[in-house]
Formats: C-alpha cells, structure tokens, sequence
C-alpha cells in the first residue's frame, strides 16, 4: 500500500499485452449457432432451410453451448463470433447472448438484419454487443433483395432490422454480397453505407464465391460456380478506389508476400482461434471441414483438440505434386485464398490448387506489376526484389 | 465511512486472465469507452476482495491495515482513493 499510482489501469480490451508474454490458447472463438437460414441465398455455403427439422434437432442445445462458452472464457477469450446460418433464428439467442457478455466477453454478431427487433436492440443497448454488429444486405430494393435471398417479404424485414439499430444508436457495419440481382445498384449501397457513421471505410463484398462447405450438393455447387466474377470483374470491383487499393496491398505485401512451402497452414487457423460449428464440431477456421480436421467437443474439451489435434493438423505438409510444385513455391501465396479450407470445398482434399482463386491472385499481381502479363508466380526468382520495389514505389 | 460497497454486479465482469485481475463493463454507461477494460494491481485486487456488500469501509480499511504493510493514513487514502475512481466508473455501487 501507499504506492498511489496505479490502482486502477485502464487497457484496450484488443490490447495484446493483457496476456503479458503470452497469447491466450483461445483468443477468439467463432460459433456458428445454426446452418439453418430464413434466406434461400442462391449464392450461400452453408445455408440450410429454416425449418429443417433434422438439423435442428442435431445442434447443440443451449446447456451444450453454455459449457463451451465457459470452456472459451477459462482459456482466455474474448471475443465470440455468433454466426450461422442466420443465428438469430435460434429460440435460445438472447440466453446466450447475455451469458456470454456475462463472461466478460465481446460479442461479434454476423446476421442478415431480419428477425431483429426492438426487443433485441433494447437489449444491446443495455448491454452493447461490445463490437459491430456485421449485417449483409443483398439488395437495396425489393427486387433485388427478394431475388437474391428468395424469400417474399425479406426486404421489408431486413431493412426495418437496419432501421431500428439506426434509430436507437446501435453500432453496425453492412456488407454487400455482389449478385447479378443487385450489381447495378451498387453506387446506390455504397451511399448508404457512407451514411452509416460506424463504417470505417467503404463496405467489403463477398463475390469469389465459396461453394458448399458440406460439399452436400454438385448442383448447388454449379449454381455458386455460375455466380462467381470473372477474376477481371472481380479486380475492377477492388480497384474501384485505387489509391485505398494499392495502400492496402503495398502493407499486406510488406508483410506476407513469400513461398509458404510445403506447410499447409501458413495461415492462423486453429492457433489462438477456432470454429464451432452448429453441431458441436470444433473446426479449425470456419472454412475448413475436412472430416479428418474436425473434433468432438461433445466428447473431447476445446482445450484438448486445440493443443493436441489442432496443434498436429497444423503440422501437415502437402503431397500433390501441383500443389507442390504450384502452390509451394508461389511467392504470391498470402494474397491468395488457396488454402486447406478451400482445397476441401472445391476439391475434397486438403492440398488441391485451386484455379480460380490462383487467377484472380494473377489479375490482381499484374494489376499491382508484380507480374508481366501471363507470368506465373511460381517460376518468379526475383520475387524479393519484385516486392521490394513495388513496397517502395510512391 | 459507514458506507458499503459492492460491485455493480449486472455491470461489470471481473476476471483472472493469466495471472492478470481484470474488470470489463458490460453495460452500457459504465467505464469510460467502449473498448476499455480496467485492471487492478494487487493492491486495488485486494481491496475489490473486501467490497462484498457487507463490510463498511472502515472495516475495509481496518483489515487492510492488518494484512498489508504502511501506515493506516497511507492506506486509508489508497482505498478511499480506489473507491472514489470505481464509483466515478460505475464499477461499484453503494449498497
């Protein structure tokens, strides 16, 4: 006693030294509530539909859920991501809601803004979610909305949940997920959007498309695959502010441009972080569902998988030969989305090149002058220098 | 220091993280900004200890005086001077 100065210190909950020298074993822990959805998005990896009764009935109930919240919090989270499916679909939210806050822990809500209601929003202005809630908008009429998720009545729904967050000063974001359904009203969302003062910057859009994380339909599959931008598409979206475009990219290559090799996971998947998916499967990223990278949390604790399985998953090395010979050696890797999760969506493996995400990784490095025009990554010796150079340019 | 304090219960979560005692509002109103968590230092953890909705502080204070080392004017500033900062937080309330 008598040492007056510190009694109390104040810290940024996202501050890394609350651990001091050490990272919690679970940071941040994604938890999808439901596969189920009151969309029909034509576009979506998971969706299922709303009342599907055997799916229902497989997901975790509100006490299984509990328990690995508590689970979460003793090994350091702080942050929980609520995602599905459309979360709030569950009876059960609210519940768990507060008894996640009450943990002391962040929550990040991913929904389609639909079933929120002045209910709810009273409740996260009592209780704030601590972070942004992320709400998706597929449309910003009722043509296009409807058209994109496939549900009468969605529009009014969603957009009366935008407008009472609006109204009673709840931070959100919204995201644009880009369908032919809605592309030309693209200027019209981002003027919304800049009217929203809790956007940082410019809304970010889903548009790459993944396909069904189940792998549980080719003809969903092929539906997806039809929705996709071309790599060229894709690259004007991005470039669309240039300046923010090549800012971005001139930081991200500073940092994570080389070959990874023939490890795996280059990524953070399963390493401070991790997925639970709706029927108690804890995944390593959200991505990735592999049934030999996925573990039972009715039957093992998160803290088992993620230091024994995760830990040994996180080890693997690639053995096809494209991918090694391809993938391995690409100094362009980071700024691709090949990973384990999408080799298993598109292919059923773990280490498959995946040719759409490697051209729009293309387009984009001859837009920056990473690569001469049909140049492959691959073969590139002088990639330190390419980057190098391109980091330095004003 | 009759008064009796105890912590805003549906306001605040307190936790241990790795060693470190930590306080994180979670209602709104309480702390100063969104993302701010407050720590306590071993001293301030020990005086949360002692504001269980019970004790006065004077008795707070007189248990203190045994356990720690310093003069029990050097202490009573240091709890009355941990109370004022929590209360102007929201972080306790007067039961």
């Amino acid at each position: 006693m008598g040492k007056k100065s510190s009694y109390v210190v104040t810290k940024n909950l996202n501050q890394a030294s609350l651990w001091r020298n050490t990272k919690p074993l679970l940071g941040r822990l994604d938890i999808e509530l439901t596969e189920r959805c009151n969309n029909n998005c034509i576009h979506c990896c998971i969706n299922l539909a709303e009342h599907d009764k055997t799916a229902r009935d497989k997901e975790l109930s509100t006490k299984e859920l509990k328990n690995i919240l508590v689970e979460a919090a003793d090994l350091g989270c702080m942050m929980v991501r609520f995602t599905g499916g459309e979360p709030l679909l569950r009876d059960d939210f609210e519940e768990l809601y507060i008894f996640t806050r009450k943990l002391g822990m962040k929550v990040i809500l991913f929904t389609n803004g639909r079933l929120i209601t002045l209910r709810l929003v009273e409740l996260f202005a009592k209780m704030p979610p601590g972070e942004k809630i992320e709400i998706t908008v597929y449309g910003m009429t009722k043509g296009s909305y409807d058209s994109a998720v496939r549900r009468q009545g969605a529009y009014e729904e969603a957009w009366q949940g935008i407008n009472l967050l609006l109204a009673n000063n709840i931070p959100f974001v919204v995201k644009g997920a880009l369908l032919p359904s809605n592309k030309t009203e693209l200027k019209e969302f981002e003027d919304f959007a800049s009217t929203v003062t809790w956007m940082d910057r410019g809304p970010s859009y889903s548009m790459f498309f993944d396909l069904r994380g189940r792998r549980d339909s080719e003809k969903r599959n092929a539906q997806i695959k039809a929705l996709r931008l071309s790599p060229e598409e894709g690259l004007s979206i991005l470039t669309r502010d240039k300046k923010e475009y090549m800012k971005d990219k001139k930081q991200f290559c500073a940092k994570f441009t080389r070959p990874a090799g023939n490890n795996l996971f280059s990524c953070g998947a399963g390493k401070g972080s991790a997925c639970v998916d709706a029927y108690g499967k804890l995944q390593l990223c959200m991505g990735l569902r592999h049934p030999d990278t996925v573990f039972d949390l009715r039957k093992q604790s998160i803290k088992t998988i993620m230091t024994e399985r995760f830990a040994d998953i996180r080890k693997m090395q690639a053995k096809n030969p494209r991918y090694m010979e391809r993938c391995a050696k690409c100094f362009l890797k980071g700024l691709c989305e090949q990973c384990p999760g999408k080799s298993w969506t598109e292919h059923g493996t773990l280490d498959t090149p995946v040719q759409y995400f490697c051209d729009i990784t293309h387009a984009q490095a001859e837009y920056l002058g990473l690569l001469g025009k049909g140049e492959k990554a691959w073969t590139v010796e002088n990639w330190q220098e390419r980057i190098r150079k391109f980091v330095e340019e004003v | 220091m009759n008064a009796v304090y105890a912590p805003a219960e549906d306001d605040v979560v307190a936790r241990e993280l790795h060693g470190e005692f930590i306080i994180i509002p979670i209602s709104s109103g309480v702390g100063d900004l969104e993302d701010e968590i407050f720590s306590l230092n071993e001293t301030g953890k020990a005086v949360w200890d002692k504001l269980d909705g019970k004790k006065k502080l004077e008795e707070v204070i007189s248990e203190l005086t045994v356990e720690f080392e310093g003069s029990a004017e050097e202490i009573r500033n240091d709890v009355t001077g941990l109370v004022e900062e929590l209360l102007k937080r929201k972080i306790i309330v007067e039961n």
